[in-house]
């Protein structure tokens, strides 16, 4: 049964929205030029191919829905199913056992948790009863989750090192005689296939290249088609196509498209081969595979830097233009305003706001039917709260241009021509300004993908039982006392995000290339 | 050449990459002798300043010289290592650029500026810098040196960045100054000033000048020998005088004959269809041949070597091959197409009614000080303007930069809220009326804007350029018959229909000042401000508009008040003129009052300021001295007073009123009278 | 000039009330002080009386904006609105929810805070200046290409790992300085070091490319092309010319943020344990000491507008072409 959080209908909408106006953009040759411009630079499709593998993973963690509870497992089912629940709400049991834990609300919501949990199950057991029709889980999972159920389940004690057999701390073993020793306990899942332990080199050799030699497969096929669409539309020969494409003679680059395509597929599918039986980031302090934490904070990431620009877009547009092409007392209250906003320091803003949700959310931790609709409440609520505090900037740059546009001669002869205020706005400012706002976008999103991780530090961030990259370092930093150091969880988290960051960056130094004149001709 | 300074030869230079480089100048050679003025005269885009920065090995980023050799005094430039040419770069060939604007630093003073150029050419102790630098400042012309010299240069007008500009170059003592269209950023009487100093100052030192500009009538009054550049090339190379009396390649005569008179007045003026080609192609044979009325097949092929047609004339053109050849007298087929009506219109004008009168136009801008931001004071851009544009006629409104005639036009059509007097058009006080009462007179009342390239939206497809106005004041509300009536405007405007589904900056400069006057046209307007429409093309591409706007207006009975700068327009096209300075009107009378009996001391110097390609015709320059002050605070008395070389102390009393001189002539000085 | 400034003066006041006005709004009126009580009592099933005692204790007793049980004038005064939020005007920052003086924290927080604030902008600033200028002078070569991604890589990295691997690599594998603390007087120094050194790493990428585009812009103007036609060296013409008309964006930029030094920086403070006003924050935050975070939110407003007046006057200073009107 499918589920609709608020987050995942704003992705729908962000995902329209794009469509729209990409095909907005194709019939407009002034927005057309430049993108095109932005696709024949290879750093730029480089990028994108990236961010593709991004966005493909943050759209399927954005399709929920209730798991359907198989009617086989009814009769011994209710505590098959909180088992289930439990290993969700996982990642939150974390902050439960914090040893150094200062954080006294934290343990509050872990307590909290676990009362729902026992909802949950009231839930289950009462639906029970009318077993005809098909029951569903009250918890929410994705199709990224079904997907990755197998890293989901295979959940480890504590800690363990990436590519581990055994466990990251000793324990007491009993062995077969009786006797009890400490020393380190093979892994539940982690290379629990291994007879000798010793073999693993070999096995990971093995499967790496079997996982290398798939992406590569899947990349070939993709090739050809690529290829053959290339040689239809020009009418080439395939052998034709091929060679112009890999002498680089395509106005695209697609050479560099595929070189990008060929890294990320095989690096998925040797993570894939290498995950199914081992835990490649290893795992956290409740035995929790890092590599899906990291995949699961991807969506939490893109949110974030794209809701958050969305949601301010038509504020800072709209008071930007007016600003600026009405002047006057408009001018004096929208300057007022920002300027206002702007002056309280945006995270002492955001820590505010997000304390008093809390303290709402705490207060009246009834009206929410699930911890992962709560949480992506928050989510929601930063999103928009990062907008308050990040529209001004735009704002008054919008403000500035449509300040010179309202001059130009066009808009002039505009008036002239009697046109209205509304259409002039409409029609010679707005199309004007527009490339001001896609620059804004594109360099905005690393900026804010960077700033939740910051602010999750802080606790001002996303729900903790969200996966993100900012909880995942916040959760780490404390065992970096740790001797010998524990240092994949932050690994995994720099990895993924600097990745995606990076990928951002250099797109959007291209896109402001592309669509700024001035810039341009500095460069 | 002999004796020459400067020995360009075979210079070549690229610009771009290497894929498709731009040939900004391909084979120029040229020599200029020691204390002469050369002239490189040509239309934008011909590669001129590029071949000046070229000279100078300073091309933008990208631009490479790859063959050719520039001697100056006998020492090859091209070879120096970049240490030893910036030796040559202010001491051997000094440059001044076109923007006085923004090519000096902001926040330098200018004394420290010129001191940095005096340091580098020659070792001087410091206290005898700062005295080089009043020199050098006094040289050229600038009064109070000491103190300007620790000014900055946003407190300069113009015409003294220039000068700043000029003693910059001197600093070093060059034997050549390039001056790369040094005055067109200028007005006609500041740019007198600037060329007399540019002469004088030669005279002085004996340097040579490569003056760089489009201006016929500079190069007729400045320079000893000129070279007509085209699409890269030299086309012509000749001394002024034998040039001026018979141009000897197509090229330079067409541009000649597209300067507007008032000797062409009858007539259109002569114009070069099509633009001057990109320079990223390789060219085979004559560059202009697209473009020439005399084109023969031999002209397409194979290179074109230089003639000689007499003595002081070198000409790169087939037309010379034949020694006996001589110029044919007009272009085949080619008729002069005399426009009959002129008389017509002329007559007309005595007993028509005014169809716009502008009483007593005043705009002020405040000016806020102080804690509350209380109005100290106003920007007097326009001042009590008085103007009656009759129907079918031309009122031209002449004056200089800041004198407010812009002002004026936007004024009358209500763009710029008026502070007082009234605009009455049939009757109706446009000044009084709300903004939306104004919207049924905006179909009668339209404007066309001086910048091209600003005046349209680039985001929008031509086609709903021009039919905006059709549609926001409903004159054709449906589509289809809005777009065959944009298709006819654009036939009319000779742009064509199938213009209509393309994107402004597809179009020359010319082709968009066309579609501005179909936007004009669209809603079928009584009145068109024209703003300067004319002043950001070159000359033959401005021959095309003013025909095209000549054209119109007989064919459609238009009224224009024609905003401009430049006098040569103004006789050719106006019936009426009226001379502005300081945001009042001080001459006004039919156009041959006005330009051939100026009274007002004011008209008289701006006259005799304007440069012409007549020697015969030529007038003592008046000299100005200073600049216009600030409409902020205009001088007591008559506005003019301080600068006027005739001026009595009963100037500084009052404004002087309104004298007429004939029914039609009037100005405002008091001493008209005495010159009767 | 003075007629300006006080202008500018008297146009923050409607700002700082605005201010007070979202604040007021955020801590006040979404949540009662009841929900707030509970919040700190910290148990859901609090008496209605543990609730009062804290308020009373707290001084969140009073009704919100007017006090219609109290005699004339305190009707308005004896309120949570007047007594939390118009006191700020007076710099009056009240008690923390933990009974500690605010103002007096504040006072001593602050200069441990800009001791770290104002090393951290000043190396980083000479840095980039330099580095851009460096890459300027080699521009378009792989010099320049190389640079610029390498400022694109480090931009990219979120400054948590700057911070971690900062005092991971410096404190802990060659325990060159001390991981966190503080201290006072020139004691303080060798505590100081990696802070500093790591808030510089992080802002390097961010600050050059900037920087370079400023250089960029300059270097294609006019009046460079009038300086190389005097025959200047190239390098006086990026020192002497583009140099200077370059530094009146940046400059301007740093004075903006003079005054918000005394904020601190949040993260690197809480990390390296120094008792400034950043970690202060923090703490509050995570304390949801909400007397501190209000009194933290009026200060950085009224340090921003501050940073606002200073850039304009700090305008006419450098840049000979602007008036203040």
């Amino acid at each position: 049964m499918p589920v609709i959080l608020i987050t995942d209908a704003l992705i729908f909408l962000l995902i329209a929205v794009g469509i729209v106006f990409g095909l907005y953009a194709a019939r407009h040759e002034h927005l057309r030029g430049p993108w095109r411009q932005v696709g024949r630079s290879p750093v730029a499709v480089a990028a994108l191919v990236v961010m593709l593998f991004y966005v493909g993973i943050g759209v399927l963690d954005s399709l929920h829905f209730h798991p359907r509870i198989e009617p086989l497992a009814e009769v011994g089912s209710p505590a098959a199913t909180v088992n289930e629940a439990d290993a969700v709400t996982g990642p939150d049991g974390k902050t439960t056992p914090d040893e150094q834990g200062t954080d006294a609300s934290g343990s509050q919501r872990s307590a909290e948790q676990a009362q729902e949990i026992t909802q949950a199950k009231d839930t289950i057991s009462a639906a029970e009863p009318g077993a005809s029709a098909p029951t569903y889980s009250t918890q929410i999972i994705s199709v990224l989750d079904l997907l990755l159920s197998g890293l989901r389940e295979r959940q480890e004690k504590t800690f363990s090192a990436p590519f581990a057999t055994h466990l990251f701390v000793k324990e007491a073993i009993e062995q077969p005689d009786g006797s009890v020793v400490r020393a380190y306990p093979r892994l539940e899942h982690g290379g629990a296939h291994l007879e000798d332990p010793s073999q693993r080199s070999f096995d990971l050799l093995f499967r790496g290249l079997f996982g290398a030699i798939k992406g590569l497969m899947v990349w070939t096929a993709i090739m050809a088609g690529l290829i053959a669409l290339l040689g239809w539309r020009r009418r080439q020969s395939f052998n034709d196509t091929a060679t112009a494409l890999w002498r680089g003679e395509t106005a695209v680059p697609w050479r560099v498209v595929l070189i990008t395509l060929a890294i990320m597929l095989v690096l998925s599918f040797t993570a894939a081969e290498l995950g199914a039986k081992y835990h490649i980031l290893g795992t956290d302090k409740v035995g929790e595979d890092v590599f899906y934490q990291s995949l699961k904070s991807i969506r939490t990431g893109l949110v974030i830097g794209t809701l958050t620009t969305l949601v301010m877009l038509p504020a800072a547009i709209l008071l930007g233009i007016m600003a600026g092409y009405l002047g006057g007392r408009t001018d004096d209250v929208i300057q007022y305003l920002y300027t206002t906003l702007n002056s309280i320091p945006g995270v002492l803003l955001i820590a505010a706001a997000i304390l008093m949700l809390q303290v709402y959310m705490t207060n009246n931790a009834d009206q929410f039917e699930s911890l992962v609709e709560r949480a992506d409440l928050r989510l929601l609520f930063l999103c928009i709260i990062l907008g308050v505090t990040s529209w001004t900037g735009l704002c008054r740059l919008l403000r500035g241009e449509s300040l010179k546009l309202r001059e130009v001669d066009y808009v002039q002869a505009a008036r002239a021509l009697g046109v209205r205020h509304s259409t002039v706005i409409a029609r010679h400012i707005l199309p004007n300004v527009l490339h001001i706002v896609m620059i804004t976008v594109v360099l905005d999103f690393s900026g804010l993908v960077l700033a939740e991780a910051v602010l999750s530090y802080v606790n001002i961030g996303v729900d903790p039982t969200m996966n993100s990259w900012g909880n995942m370092i916040n959760s780490a930093r404390l065992e970096l006392a740790r001797d010998p150091i524990v240092w994949w969880s932050l690994a995994a988290a720099f990895l993924f995000m600097f990745t995606l960051v990076l990928a951002a960056n250099l797109l959007a130094d291209v896109v402001r290339d592309a669509f700024d004149p001035r810039l341009r001709s500095a460069s | 050449m002999r004796d020459a300074l400067l020995q360009v030869s075979n210079l070549t230079a690229e610009l771009g990459g290497d894929e498709r480089p731009v040939r900004v100048c391909d084979g120029v050679g040229f020599a200029i002798r020691r204390g002469e003025t050369m002239a490189l005269l040509g239309e934008s885009g011909c590669g001129k300043s590029m071949t000046a920065l070229a000279l100078m090995r300073l091309l933008p980023l990208g631009g490479r010289i790859v063959s050719g050799s520039v001697q100056l005094a006998g020492r090859e430039l091209l070879t120096l290592t970049e240490r030893e040419m910036r030796t040559v770069r202010g001491g051997g060939m000094g440059m001044i650029f076109q923007e006085p604007q923004t090519s000096l630093n902001p926040v330098l003073r200018v004394g420290d500026q010129i001191a940095e150029a005096v340091r580098l050419h020659g070792r001087l102790p410091r206290r005898r810098v700062t005295e080089r630098v009043v020199e050098l400042l006094r040289a050229v012309g600038i009064p109070d040196p000491a103190r300007r010299a620790s000014e900055y240069p946003h407190q300069l007008s113009g015409g003294m960045k220039q000068r700043v500009m000029i003693a910059m170059a001197l600093a070093g003592d060059p034997q050549l100054l390039i001056a790369d269209e040094p005055t067109t950023a200028l007005d006609v009487t500041i740019q007198a000033q600037v060329l007399q100093l540019l002469k004088g100052l030669q005279r002085e030192t004996g340097m040579a000048v490569l003056l760089i500009t489009h201006d016929l009538g500079v190069v007729a009054e400045t320079a000893d020998r000129l070279a007509v550049m085209y699409a890269g090339q030299i086309v012509e190379q000749a001394s002024v005088d034998a040039f001026f009396a018979q141009p000897a390649h197509p090229y330079s005569r067409k541009l000649l004959e597209s300067v507007p008179s008032a000797g062409k007045r009858r007539g259109e003026l002569a114009v070069i269809p099509g633009r001057v080609p990109p320079l990223d192609q390789a060219f085979e044979g004559c560059r202009f041949a697209d473009r020439c009325p005399f084109v023969m097949e031999t002209c397409r092929s194979g290179r074109i070597e230089w003639y000689q047609p007499n003595t002081e004339q070198w000409v790169r053109c087939l037309l010379w091959a034949d020694p006996r050849s001589r110029f044919l007298p007009d272009e085949p087929g080619a008729s002069p197409a005399a426009v009959g009506s002129d008389q017509v219109s002329e007559d007309a004008r005595t007993d028509a009614d005014a169809l716009l009168v502008i009483e007593g136009l005043k705009v002020h801008f405040p000016i806020q000080k102080g804690l509350f931001r209380r109005t100290v004071g106003h920007v007097k851009a326009v001042d009590g303007v008085d103007l009656h544009i009759k129907p079918g006629q031309t009122l031209a409104l002449v004056g200089e930069s800041g004198c407010g005639k812009t002002t004026v036009g936007k004024g009358i059509l209500q763009l710029e809220p008026p502070t007082g007097g009234q605009v009455r058009y049939t009757g109706v006080d446009l000044t009084r009326i709300a903004a939306r009462q104004m919207r049924p007179y905006r179909k009668d009342l339209q404007i066309i804007f001086q910048d091209p390239f600003a005046s349209m939206n680039p985001r929008m497809l031509v086609g709903d350029i021009v039919g905006e106005g059709m549609q926001s004041l409903g004159i054709e509300r449906g589509r289809v018959p809005r777009r065959r009536r944009v298709a006819e405007l654009l036939e009319q405007v000779g742009i064509g229909a199938q213009a209509m589904d393309r994107y402004p900056h597809e179009f020359s400069g010319g082709q968009r000042q066309r579609i501005c006057i179909a936007r004009a046209l669209a809603v079928e307007p009584k009145v068109i401000v024209c703003d300067e429409p004319t002043s950001a093309l070159d000359v033959s591409v401005q021959a095309q508009i003013l025909n095209l706007l000549k054209r119109l207006q007989q064919e459609l009975g238009l009224s224009y008040l024609f905003i401009t700068h430049d006098i040569s327009v103004v006789s050719y096209l106006a019936q009426e003129v009226a001379v502005m300075y300081l945001g009042r009107v001080v001459e006004q009378g039919t156009a041959a009052e006005v330009l051939d009996d100026p009274r007002h001391p004011y008209t008289k110097a701006l006259l005799s300021a304007v440069p012409s390609m007549d020697k015969a015709g030529r007038r003592e320059i008046i000299r100005l001295e200073g600049d216009m002050p600030s409409p902020s605070a205009p001088p007591v008395g008559c506005h003019f007073h301080p600068r006027c070389p005739e001026a009595l102390p009963e100037c500084r009393q009052a404004y002087p009123a309104s004298v007429p001189i004939t029914e039609t002539h009037r100005a405002h000085c008091i001493r008209v009278d005495d010159q009767r | 000039m003075t007629a300006y400034i006080l202008r500018r003066l008297l146009y923050a006041i409607p700002i700082l009330i605005g201010v007070n006005l979202i604040t007021f709004t955020l801590f006040f009126v979404v949540n009662s002080p009841d929900d707030m009580a509970r919040m700190q009592l910290g148990d859901k099933r609090v008496t209605q009386e543990a609730i009062d005692t804290w308020k009373a204790e707290h001084g969140y007793d009073r009704p919100l904006l007017y006090n219609a049980d109290a005699p004339r004038l305190q009707r308005l005064t004896d309120t949570i609105f007047f007594e939390k939020s118009l006191k700020l005007f007076a710099f009056d920052f009240g008690r923390s929810d933990s009974g500690r003086d605010i103002g007096y924290d504040i006072r001593q927080r602050m200069w441990p805070s800009l001791a770290i604030a104002l090393p951290t902008l000043l190396v980083g600033l000479a840095i980039a200046i330099s580095y851009a200028l460096m890459i300027v002078f080699f521009r378009a070569t792989y010099i320049d290409f190389g640079s610029v991604v390498l400022l694109v890589a480090m931009m990219s990295i979120s400054g948590l790992f700057y911070i971690i691997g900062g005092q991971f690599l410096i404190g802990k594998l060659f325990h060159l300085v001390p991981i966190s603390g503080y201290d006072t007087g020139l004691e303080a120094l060798k505590f100081l070091i990696l802070p500093v050194v790591v808030g510089v790493a992080a802002g390097i990428g961010s600050s050059t490319r900037l920087y370079r585009t400023f250089f960029l812009e300059e270097i294609n103007r006019d009046y460079v092309r009038t300086a190389r036609a005097k025959g200047l060296r190239e390098r006086v013409v990026l020192f002497r010319h583009v140099l200077r008309n370059a530094l009146i964006p940046i400059l301007t930029g740093v004075v903006a943020v003079l005054p918000l030094l005394f904020m601190g920086a949040l993260i690197i403070e809480s990390f390296f344990g120094v008792p400034g006003l950043g970690s202060y924050t923090i703490d509050a935050i995570n304390r949801q000491d909400f007397s501190i975070v209000r009194a933290m939110v009026f200060l950085g407003s009224v340090l921003y507008i501050l940073g606002l007046i200073l850039t304009d006057i700090s305008y006419t200073l450098v840049d000979p072409r602007v008036r203040l009107s």
